[in-house]
C-alpha cells in the first residue's frame, strides 16, 4: 500500500462567509486503495469533494491527481483525466431512461453528437454494467420512478461508464436497505480488485473498517488522523470527535 | 466639466427613483423567487391614478402616493393571491415570470381602453422651477421626487431591520426551509412581501408622471431598466439594486450629454453586457449554482 | 430507439402533405393569410422549444433574432437587387447561417447566467435589439422603417409565403426530431434535468448549448426573415415584437414544450383564434386584454401543456386497461 499517491490535496482551506468549512487539509489517495474519509456530520467531507472535483473553488491548497497538478479544477476536464465522483444526495437525469443516464457518461468527441443518441456499443456496455449491478430488468424505464436506494446504484453505475482511474464515493450506503449495502460494497471490492482507486465519505464504521484502508478521520474540517483502520479506531482523538466530548 | 457634475446630480436623482422601484422588484424576487415582469406596468398604473388624481381632483402627486401606494398594494396582495400562489409545480418561477408579462399586458389593454395612447404628464405649478446651487440647477419636482423615494427606501429598511414581519422576510429569502421550520407563516410573508415590493413600484410610479410624459405602452422601456437594475445588483439584493440604480442613472446621463441623448438609454445594456462578463451573479448576487 | 418509426413517418407525412395541399384547395386570401401566421408562429415555437424547450433555459430573447432576420431581407433588397419573386427566398437559408453564428458570442455571454437571469438577461436583449433598430439609422432608418419593395406574384399572393413558411417550419420539426435522437439530445436533456450532474459526467454543456442555441436562432432568423418580406415594411416595434416573443413562448406552453409537436399544436390551436380576434377587434387594447386572459388561464390550468397533459391521460388509461400496480406510468418519455 506504499505505492504512489493517485490524487494528494495540500493546505485545501474553504470558507462560506464566516464559516471555515475546510481548513488546511493535507491528505492523499495511494493507487490502488479503497481510502476511506470519515468525520462528523458538518466536519467537511462533503466540500473536500467539492473542492477536488471542482465544483467549488478552494481558497487556498493545491490538488494534484495522477503526478500533475490541477491548476483549476474543473469537473469536465477531471472527468476526462479520470476523475470522477458520487453525490451524497443521489443525483440522476430523472426524464432520462436507465439506460440514456449511462450513455450520457461516455465520453464522445464532438463529430459524434449527430450520430443516435445510443449505438450498439454504448447499448451492449450500458447494458454490461445495469448488469452487473443488477439493474437490467429497469433498463427502459425512467430514472426518476427508480426507488432513493436503486438511484444510488444507478449513480454509481454512472460513474464507471468512462472507466475512470479514481472514484469519489460521496456516503454510498446511506439511506439504502442492508441487502444493497451488501450488494455495494461488493461492487467496490470487485472494482478495486481491478484497479480502480476510491475515496468513499462512509458513515458506517463497521464498513469503513472492513473494506477500506488507510482512514482519514476530518474533524471541523482539519484533517484529525490518518492510517490503518484498526489504530484509526483506537485513536483517542477520532473517539472524542465522535462522542462529542 | 461642468455639464458632467450637472449630469451627474441630475443622475443621482433620477437613480433614485429608479432604485425605489428596483428594490421591491429584488425584494419580491429574494422572497419568492418570482420576477415580476408587471413591475413596469404598476408603475404606469400609479402614474395614471396619480395623474387622474391630480386632474379631477387637485391632488399633489407627492400627497397621491397616500392613496395610490395602499391601493397598489391590495392589488399586489390579490394578484400575489389569485395567479402567483397557485403555482405549485416545480417550473413555479418560469411560470409566474410569463404570467407577470400577462399581467403586465393585461394592464397596458386596460389603460389603453381607458385612455388611449396619448402621452399624459402630471403638470404641477412647480413642474418647471428649480434651484441654483453653486451654479448647478436642481429641478425642484425631481429633488422632491429623491427626497420621496428615500424616504420609503428607509421605511422600507426599518421595516426589514427592526419589524418581526421583517425578520420573517429576511429568514425567508435567506433559507426558505429552514424559516418554515421556525414557524415563518410563508403564505402570509409571501403576499405581503409581494404587496410592499409593488407598492414601491406605487410610490415611484405616483411622482413617475410629474418626471417623463407617459402612455399605456411606456412599461416596456421601464422594466427593461429595472431589470437591468437588479441583475447588476445581484438577484435578490436589495443594496445592490440600489447601489446599481444610482450608478446607471448616473452613467446614463453623463452618456447623454457627453455622447448623445439616443444613446443613453443603451449605455445600461452595455454595462450590463460588461458586468456579466465579470461577475454574472452582479454585484451582491449569489451564484447560481445548485450542488 | 430507432431513428425511422413507420407510424413517425406516417404522421410526418401525413400533416405536412396536408398541410402542403391547403392553400391549393382553399384559396380565399384571408384565410391562407391566417394560415401564414399560423405556419410563422408555429415556426417561432418549434424553433424555441429546441432551444429552451430541450435545455430548460427559458429564452425570452429569440425575437430579437426574429427581428435581425425581417432586417437582414429587407436591408439585402436595399443594396442587392436580387429580384423579387421567389428569388429572395433561396437567401433565407444564407440569412439563417449568418444570423445564427453571429448569435453565438452574444449566447455565450447570457449563458453565463442560470435560471431566472437567464431569462431576464435574454428577454434585455430583445430590449437591446429593438433600441439598435431605433438608433442605427444609417442601416434601419430607424422609426421610419425598411421598404421591401412588393413583389409580382401573379395571383395568390399569399400562397408562396405560406409554402415558404411550410417549409421552414418543415425543417424546424426536422431538426427538432433529429436532435433528440442523436447524442447532442441526450446531452440536452441531461443539463435540462441536472447540469451541474451533466458537467460531473464530462458532459461538455457549453458547447452542447451553443450549438442548440445557434439551430434555434437560425431558423428563427430564417421566419423573420420570410415575415419582412411578406409586409413589404419593417419597422424597429413590429419586428422585435415583446408580442410575438411571448405568443412563441405562450404556444410552446401550451402545446408542451419539450415535446415534438407540442409547440405546433399550441400554435394551431392559438394563432388562428388569435388572427380572428385580431381582425374583429383590431390591434387594439381589447385585444391586449384578451391575449392576457388566455395566457394565464393557459398557465393556471394546464402548466404542462396538451400533450403531456393527453399523453398522462392516455398512459394512465392503458395502465388501468394492464393492470400492472408495479410499474408507474412513465409519462414524459410518450410526449417525445
Ligand atoms: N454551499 C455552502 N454554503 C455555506 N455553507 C456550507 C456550504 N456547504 C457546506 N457548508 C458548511 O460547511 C460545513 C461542512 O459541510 P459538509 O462538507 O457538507 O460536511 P459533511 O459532508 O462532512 O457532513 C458545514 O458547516 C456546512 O454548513
Ligand atoms: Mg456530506
Amino acid at each position: 500500500m506504499s505505492s504512489a499517491a493517485l490524487l494528494t490535496a495540500e493546505g485545501l482551506t474553504k470558507r462560506f462567509g464566516g464559516v471555515v468549512a475546510v481548513e488546511d487539509c493535507t491528505f492523499s489517495v495511494p493507487t490502488g486503495t479503497i481510502t476511506a474519509l470519515v468525520g462528523p456530520n458538518g466536519s467537511g467531507k462533503t466540500t473536500v469533494f467539492n473542492l477536488l472535483t471542482g465544483y467549488l473553488r478552494a481558497d487556498a491548497g493545491t490538488v494534484a491527481f495522477a503526478g500533475r497538478r490541477i491548476r483549476r479544477p474543473d469537473p469536465i476536464r477531471l472527468y476526462r483525466a479520470g476523475l470522477t465522483r458520487t453525490f451524497q444526495q443521489a443525483r440522476i437525469f430523472p426524464d432520462l431512461t436507465l439506460v440514456e443516464n449511462l450513455v450520457v457518461a461516455i465520453q464522445q468527441p464532438w463529430r459524434t453528437i449527430v450520430c443516435r443518441a445510443i449505438g450498439r456499443d454504448d447499448r451492449s456496455r450500458a447494458f454490461e454494467l445495469l448488469e452487473e449491478f443488477g439493474l437490467v430488468q429497469l433498463a427502459e424505464a425512467r430514472a426518476g420512478s427508480l426507488s432513493y436506494g436503486q438511484k444510488k446504484l444507478l449513480e454509481f453505475a454512472t460513474v464507471l461508464m468512462a472507466e475512470p482511474q479514481l472514484v469519489l464515493l460521496d456516503e454510498p450506503t446511506a439511506g439504502v436497505n442492508p441487502v444493497m449495502v451488501a450488494a455495494i460494497e461488493t461492487r467496490i471490492r470487485e472494482l478495486n480488485a481491478r484497479g480502480l482507486t476510491f475515496l468513499v465519505v462512509e458513515h458506517n464504521m463497521n464498513l469503513v473498517m472492513r473494506l477500506c484502508d488507510p482512514v482519514i478521520v476530518l474533524d471541523h474540517g482539519t484533517k484529525l488522523a490518518e492510517g490503518r483502520p484498526a489504530d484509526v479506531r483506537n485513536d483517542a482523538r477520532v473517539l472524542d470527535a465522535y462522542l462529542g466530548a | 466639466m461642468h455639464l458632467v457634475v450637472q449630469a451627474c446630480i441630475l443622475g443621482v436623482l433620477t437613480g433614485g427613483v429608479y432604485a425605489l422601484m428596483a428594490s421591491g422588484l429584488t425584494l419580491v424576487f429574494g422572497v419568492m423567487r418570482v420576477i415580476n415582469v408587471a413591475q413596469g406596468a404598476l408603475v404606469i398604473l400609479s402614474a395614471y391614478l396619480s395623474w387622474a388624481l391630480f386632474t379631477h381632483f387637485q391632488v399633489d402627486p407627492f400627497l397621491s402616493v397616500l392613496i395610490v401606494a395602499p391601493l397598489i398594494f391590495a392589488l399586489g396582495v390579490g394578484v400575489q393571491l389569485v395567479f402567483i400562489r397557485s403555482l405549485r409545480s416545480e417550473q413555479a418561477e418560469e411560470l409566474s415570470l410569463l404570467i407577470t408579462w400577462a399581467l403586465a399586458l393585461g394592464i397596458e389593454g386596460v389603460l389603453g381602453a381607458v385612455y388611449e395612447t396619448t402621452y399624459r404628464a402630471t403638470n404641477t405649478s412647480y413642474a418647471n422651477s428649480a434651484w441654483t446651487i453653486f451654479g448647478y440647477q436642481v429641478s425642484v419636482v425631481r429633488a422632491y421626487a429623491f427626497g420621496l423615494c428615500v424616504a420609503v427606501l428607509v421605511l422600507l429598511y426599518l421595516l426589514l431591520a427592526r419589524t418581526r414581519f421583517g425578520r420573517s422576510v429576511r429568514a425567508t429569502v435567506q433559507n426558505p426551509s429552514s424559516a418554515l421550520l421556525l414557524g415563518v407563516n410563508a403564505d402570509r410573508v409571501r403576499a405581503l412581501a409581494f404587496g410592499i415590493g409593488v407598492s414601491t413600484a406605487a410610490a415611484a410610479g405616483a411622482v413617475y408622471g410629474v418626471l417623463y410624459p407617459f402612455n399605456p405602452g411606456s412599461h416596456y422601456d421601464l422594466i427593461s431598466r429595472l431589470l437591468s437594475i437588479v441583475v447588476l445588483g445581484g438577484l435578490g439584493s436589495v443594496a445592490g439594486a440600489v447601489a446599481a440604480a444610482l450608478m446607471m442613472g448616473v452613467v446614463e446621463a453623463v452618456v447623454a450629454v457627453e455622447i448623445s441623448p439616443v444613446w443613453s438609454s443603451f449605455s445600461y445594456f452595455v454595462v450590463l453586457v460588461a458586468i456579466l462578463l465579470l461577475r454574472p451573479q452582479g454585484f451582491f448576487g449569489a451564484r447560481e449554482r445548485t450542488l | 430507439m430507432r431513428w425511422i418509426t413507420p407510424g413517425g413517418l406516417l404522421r410526418g407525412g401525413g400533416v405536412f402533405g396536408l398541410l402542403a395541399a391547403f392553400p391549393f384547395v382553399e384559396r380565399t386570401d384571408w384565410i391562407v393569410n391566417i394560415g401564414v401566421f399560423t405556419l410563422m408562429y408555429a415556426g417561432l415555437a418549434t424553433a424555441w422549444n429546441l432551444f429552451s424547450g430541450y435545455t430548460g433555459y427559458i429564452s425570452l430573447g429569440q425575437a430579437a433574432f426574429f427581428g435581425i432576420g425581417a432586417y437582414a431581407t429587407g436591408i439585402t433588397f436595399e443594396h442587392i437587387s436580387i429580384g423579387s419573386g421567389y428569388r429572395p427566398f433561396y437567401a433565407l437559408p444564407l440569412i439563417g447561417l449568418a444570423v445564427g453564428l453571429v448569435s453565438v458570442p452574444v449566447a455565450w455571454v447570457a449563458l453565463r447566467t442560470r435560471a431566472m437571469t437567464f431569462a431576464i438577461v435574454t428577454l434585455m436583449l430583445l430590449f437591446i435589439v429593438q433600441q439598435l433598430a431605433f438608433n442605427l439609422r444609417s442601416i434601419t432608418h430607424g422609426s421610419q422603417g425598411v421598404a421591401v419593395p412588393q413583389p409580382t406574384f401573379a395571383s395568390n399572393f399569399d400562397r408562396p409565403y405560406y409554402l415558404a413558411m411550410l417549409s421552414v417550419l418543415a425543417l424546424a420539426m426536422l431538426i427538432c426530431w433529429y436532435v433528440r435522437r442523436s447524442k447532442l439530445g441526450l446531452m440536452l436533456l441531461g443539463i435540462r434535468d441536472d447540469e451541474e450532474k451533466a458537467r460531473g459526467l464530462g458532459v461538455r454543456v457549453t458547447g452542447a448549448k451553443l450549438i442548440a442555441w445557434a439551430l434555434s436562432v437560425g431558423l428563427t432568423a430564417m421566419i423573420g426573415g420570410i415575415w419582412g418580406y411578406y409586409l413589404f415594411s419593417i419597422y424597429p416595434e413590429s419586428a422585435v415584437d415583446p408580442l410575438v416573443m411571448i405568443g412563441a413562448v405562450l404556444m410552446a406552453f401550451l402545446g408542451g414544450k419539450g415535446t415534438l409537436w407540442g409547440p405546433m399544436i399550441g400554435a394551431f390551436v392559438l394563432v388562428p383564434a388569435q388572427q380572428w380576434a385580431l381582425t374583429s377587434y383590431g390591434a387594439t387594447r381589447l385585444y391586449l386584454i384578451a391575449y392576457a386572459g388566455v395566457f394565464v388561464l393557459v398557465l393556471l390550468l394546464l402548466p404542462r401543456g396538451i400533450v403531456p397533459s393527453l399523453a398522462d391521460l392516455v398512459s394512465r388509461r392503458r395502465f388501468r386497461a394492464t393492470d400492472r400496480p408495479d410499474v408507474r406510468p412513465t409519462v414524459e418519455r410518450v410526449a417525445s
